[in-house]
């Protein structure tokens, strides 16, 4: 079953015309990579599949067309979006920021805080303190898991591993497969091969605001060609 | 001198609770607009005439209960269909929009009520002195404002800091694009704090008609005192607002108990000066006479040293 299916996407920063007709798909289950040097236009992708950017074309996640939706009705059908900023509320607890992914009172979907603070140790002990004290992993980790707290059925990642030492990396590598265990969908945006090849099980890449090839991580080995024009700096 | 002291306190205390009851509900719209709202106390006044109105037909009480939320459902409708389409236009849109909404309000009140004083009364069950010191009678209304005032701060603050809610509007002021990425409706939290911070505003007015008098000037003569505590305290700045507001209140209250005359004081500095002297009008002035100034006084003051306000921290 297709999750999300994004056709002929376009979208602009007042005159520039930054998306160029974006097609891909992410299929039930599936981890799928975004990959793309710096100014491609992956960030927009996203941005604009949740609403924060606006879109022309067409977005449809489980069938329904969202495009015109606001962001927080995107999020209540099931998107869930980690943006690249690591935008946790750096004053409020870490407990409260979790707090802040749910959409109801309830911790009803299929993650707890308790989950989340047996996945990661660190933020268990520091469930009172402010977010801000968090080093830039834990802060990375916190704002996976807040998004998780709404359970979507499938999400969006932007950039995770970028900047983070590579035992940090690891364990995002590990989270990412904890929740695609558990029948959620990720699209996956990343500049680095590293993760991306390890888990994914389709990947895209972009360049100058489309996508410039489509394959697996096995045929993007070889595709020596492609590596060279689109992601080697 | 210390039943003067302990007096002047309790009714500086009385003045600062009333301005916070302002300036908390500007701070938070203000946070969250990013514009100032100068048709805030256009609020405080319509809270008064309505509890006015409404004690006439069924009592002080009931006027304590309806006129605040009517005020706040009027707030709520402003912000929905007035402030949330100019926002589009700028800041500048914006503060011109609360400008006229509070020319407007002043006209409708003068309209609907005449621009006489109305004769709005505390409840005769206040009319007892809580206690008397020193021969001096403490009202037991005063102590009833004193009393809400805390109690409605206290609820905010527990409502705020340890509720979901709470929390939910705490993070949608100072990053609403993630708060709605997460699925909550920040146009809708928006609409209910611009609600609540002028309901808030509303029961500042019925507490308050009865004392400072209800007529259609009040808003005007609160309103730019609200505005030069939002700035003392620091733009954006809860914790600020309540430190200033308490801190002009008292001040207010301090000069206008003292009858301390400039002559005194600047013999005390070791300053004397010449009767015939072309100034000395300005000389012989007393403190109760320069009680309205300081206000101005403290904010040019704390602008010259702190120019962000106390607790302010703003970079941009
Ligand atoms: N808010 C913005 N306003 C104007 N241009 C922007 C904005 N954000 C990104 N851009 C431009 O859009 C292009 C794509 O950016 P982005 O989607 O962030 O790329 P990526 O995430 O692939 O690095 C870049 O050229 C960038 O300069
Ligand atoms: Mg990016």
């Amino acid at each position: 079953m297709t999750m999300l299916k994004v056709s002929n996407l376009h979208a602009f920063y007042d005159k520039s015309h930054i998306l160029q007709g974006v097609n891909f798909h992410v299929n039930a289950g599936e981890i799928v990579s975004l990959l793309g040097r710096n100014g491609v236009g992956r960030s927009t992708t996203v941005k604009t599949i949740m609403g924060e950017v606006e879109p022309k074309g067409s977005i449809e996640f489980k069938g329904e067309e969202i495009a015109g939706l606001k962001p927080f009705q995107i999020a209540h059908r099931g998107l869930g979006y980690v943006p690249e900023n690591r935008d946790i509320f750096p004053t409020l607890t870490v407990r409260q920021n979790l707090i802040l992914g749910l959409k109801g009172k309830e911790e009803n979907g299929r993650w707890t805080i308790d989950d989340m603070f047996s996945m990661f140790p660190n933020l268990a002990t520091r469930a009172d303190v402010p977010g801000g004290v968090l080093s830039g992993g834990e802060q990375q980790m916190l704002c996976m898991c807040r998004t998780l707290m709404g359970d979507p059925e499938l999400i969006m990642i932007d950039e995770p591993t970028e900047g983070l030492a590579p035992k940090v990396v690891e364990q995002i590598a590990v989270l990412l497969q904890e929740i695609a265990s558990r029948g959620v969908s990720i699209l996956l945006v990343e500049q680095k091969l590293s993760i991306a090849l390890k888990i994914s099980q389709r990947l895209y890449v972009m360049g100058h605001g489309k996508v410039v090839y489509e394959g697996t991580p096995s045929s993007l080995l070889e595709a020596h060609d492609v590596r060279a024009e689109w992601l080697e700096v | 001198m210390s039943e003067v002291f302990i007096f002047a306190t309790l009714n500086g205390l009385v003045t600062g609770l009333l301005l916070f009851m302002l300036a908390s509900g500007l701070t938070l719209i203000f946070s969250m607009m990013g514009v100032l709202n100068f048709a805030h106390a256009s609020f405080y006044m319509l809270g008064a005439y309505f509890a006015y109105t409404i004690s006439g037909v069924i009592g002080f009480w009931g006027g304590l209960l309806f006129a605040p939320l009517i005020v706040g459902a009027i707030g709520a409708i402003v912000e929905r269909y007035g402030l949330r389409r100019v926002h589009a236009s700028g800041h500048v849109a914006e503060l011109v929009f609360t400008f006229g909404l509070a020319f407007l309000i002043e006209e409708l009140v003068q309209f609907f009520w005449g621009r006489d004083t109305k004769n709005y009364q505390s409840p005769e069950i206040f009319d007892f002195a809580l206690f008397s010191l020193f021969g001096q009678e403490f009202s037991a209304y005063r102590g009833f404002m004193i009393f809400i005032a805390i109690a409605i701060f206290a609820g905010l603050y527990v409502v705020l800091t340890r509720s979901r809610v709470g929390i939910i509007i705490q993070a949608a002021i100072s990053h609403p694009n993630t708060v709605a990425n997460l699925g909550h409706n920040v146009p809708f939290i928006f609409m209910c704090v611009f609600g609540t911070g002028t309901a808030l505003a509303g029961i500042a007015g019925v507490i308050a008609g009865p004392v400072l008098t209800t007529f259609p000037g009040m808003a005007t003569v609160l309103g730019s005192i609200v505005f030069i505590i939002v700035v003392i305290g620091g733009l954006g700045s809860l914790p600020g607002a309540l430190i200033a507001s308490l801190l002009v209140g008292l001040l207010q209250s301090y000069a206008i108990a003292s009858d301390v005359g400039m002559p005194e004081l600047l013999t005390l500095l070791g300053i004397s000066f010449d009767r015939n002297h072309p100034l000395n009008d300005l000389w012989t002035l007393n403190l109760p006479q320069i009680a309205p100034v300081l206000p101005y006084l403290l904010l040019v003051l704390v602008l010259i040293f702190k120019p962000t306000g106390l607790m302010g921290n703003r970079e941009e």
